[in-house]
């Protein structure tokens, strides 16, 4: 190392002129933000697979075990204008609610129950593991047995779907929230249910959500699975007993509508209401990332 | 303890008259233990101060020592196993608004409220304020900690630095009898660490809040405290209680400022003769 090279080099200062801040910033062209919207690029998906359909239905060329996307199209705007398909979803999204939200009261009872004592907790595990491996479809008979056909059976077994897998999912975030936040928060004075709703919810909210969405998918699939088991049940029945009736008389592009419909649903709440959801809350406050 | 400081000069302001000024915080005999699942472990033992009015008080040591310990049982998460803590003279049952603790952690602010909200949220549940007083008393404190234009900002969207700024607004917005800090600044870049210093000694001086400050840097404890307490590691005890209100940011260069903190230095890894 040559020492000297060191000393003959001078101090360095700069200037700083002022900066054109516009030059800084710089509008993306219009094809990539539209490929940034989810949206969009979910609906592309959604197009591609209706055109896979189309072409498979077209090349089997038997309407009877395969309609196509578009025979499948007019059959649900028909189902939709004459009424029948309407009646069908209220009919279905009524008992789901019913059956949706008793599930997630009960899911937040049982674990903030947990929260308190060591002994709520052993329950909440205990029942969790019970009861949530047994598949809805196995407490079907049992349902009839208690509440005969109608409403009350489906809200039970609904119930059942929701309850363990939410409650499994809430407790999980509970126990996910920082010691820090928790301990910040009993310092500021919360405690009890207070403690719960301003400080442990909403730091759980993202395994909160988590479960909604999980508890929502089993919930639709019961009731749809059970409709087909339960026939008409409450007021001429939902979707499941559309789609079983249907088939029973051969209307295949019917059974395909009512399919469809479960699907668009499915999606609809996934993409709209629990999509909203989040980028209203979890992500606004940074605890998700937007993926 | 003055017996130990070679340092000790005449002009030296003494903080109180012995035993004249009632402590607004007094330890008394405390020794503390945490809980494993095989064993009790030794915290701390029987660990005496009083903490004046007014006063920055300094607890340091080595990691080890139970100084975190000790202020979680300050602010009520820890029983003492003995001895007692009493806050203006009342003996102390549980977390409360009255001793608020700035955590080390950036994630003690509640991340879905805003800057504003987090400073409001405990005015309103603790101190029974509307939600305009709150807002009102908000904006204010964060006027003085700089950091008005970012009210309506997430905690997410802050640096370090500013989140540990918004915590220590969020606990001065209550007046608390004494202010606990768990190494508030330790997470933090050493520029914004020296920034954060200046900063919390003027908000100190201008609010008279008398704040229990832990740390394990000699020189963070020089320069934020007036009142050091040396605690010795497993478990912690007192080896020291020593007057630094005469060292600041200013004198660190200073010979008096050098020389006691290879004083605090010494105490703290030689071993006792």
């Amino acid at each position: 190392m040559n020492q000297s090279s060191f000393r003959t080099r001078e101090d360095r200062y700069v200037d700083l002129a002022p900066i054109d801040n516009r030059s800084l910033v710089q509008t993306r062209p219009f094809r990539q933000r539209l490929w940034d919207i989810t949206l969009f690029r979910k609906g592309v998906i959604l197009l591609v697979l209706a055109l896979i359909w189309e072409a498979l239905a077209r090349y089997q060329n038997n309407p009877l075990m395969l309609p196509g996307a578009l025979e499948t199209a007019d059959a649900l705007l028909a189902g939709t204008l004459d009424g029948t398909l309407p009646v069908k979803v209220a009919n279905s999204i009524s008992v789901l609610i019913k059956g949706y939200a008793l599930g997630v009261i009960g899911a937040l009872a049982l674990t903030t129950g947990a929260l308190s004592t060591r002994l709520g907790r052993d329950l909440l595990g205990t029942l969790t593991s019970m009861f949530s491996p047994l598949p809805a479809i196995a407490l079907f008979p049992v349902a009839l047995l208690w509440f005969g056909l109608g409403e009350g059976s489906l809200i039970f077994v609904l119930v059942h779907s929701v309850l363990w897998a939410m409650a499994v999912n809430i407790h999980a975030g509970f126990q996910g929230v920082s010691e820090t936040l928790r301990m910040a928060g009993r310092n500021y004075g919360l405690r009890g249910i207070r403690y719960v709703i301003h400080l442990l919810i909403p730091a759980a909210l993202s395994s909160i959500l988590a479960g909604l969405k999980i508890g929502w998918a089993f919930a639709w699939r019961t009731l749809i699975a059970a409709e087909l088991v339960f026939g008409a049940s409450s007021g001429g029945g939902g979707l499941g007993w559309y789609i079983f009736q249907n088939r029973n008389e051969l209307y295949t592009d019917n059974v395909f509508a009512g399919l469809v419909v479960v699907i668009l649903i499915g999606l609809l709440v996934e993409n709209l209401v629990f999509e909203s959801l989040e980028r209203l809350t979890v992500r606004r406050w940074g605890m998700q990332n937007s993926g | 303890m003055g017996v130990l400081n070679p340092l000790a000069a005449p002009d030296f302001e003494k903080p109180s008259v012995n035993g004249k000024a009632r402590p607004r915080l007094a330890v008394d005999g405390v020794t503390l233990d945490y809980v494993t699942r095989e064993r009790r472990v030794r915290a701390t033992q029987a660990v005496s101060f009083d903490v004046l009015p007014a006063d920055r008080f300094v607890l340091l040591g080595p990691s080890g020592c139970g100084k975190s310990t000790l202020l979680k049982a300050i602010a009520g998460f820890i029983c003492p196993t003995a001895g007692a803590i009493r806050l203006d003279g009342m003996t102390i049952r549980g977390p409360s608004p009255d001793r608020l603790v700035v955590f080390q952690d950036f994630d003690q602010l509640m991340p879905w409220k805003s800057v504003r909200q987090n400073i409001g949220f405990p005015l309103r549940i603790a101190r029974g304020l509307d939600r305009r007083a709150a807002e009102d008393r908000a904006n204010e404190v964060l006027e003085t900690v700089g950091l008005s234009n970012f009210a309506d900002a997430y905690p997410h969207t802050l640096s370090g630095g500013m989140k540990q700024r918004v915590a220590i607004a969020r606990a001065l917005a209550m007046e608390p009898k004494i202010l606990l800090m768990d190494e508030p600044f330790a997470a933090l870049d050493a520029l914004t660490r020296r920034k954060m210093q200046e900063e919390l000694l003027a908000l100190c001086e201008q609010t008279a809040s008398t704040l229990l400050f832990v740390t394990h840097s000699i020189e963070e404890a020089q320069i934020v405290g007036n009142r050091v307490l040396l605690l010795s590691p497993h478990p912690g005890r007192v080896r020291a209680e020593l007057d630094c209100g005469t060292d600041s940011l200013n004198s660190l260069g200073s010979p008096t400022t050098q020389q006691r903190g290879q004083h605090i230095h010494r105490l703290l890894f030689e071993a006792p003769t």
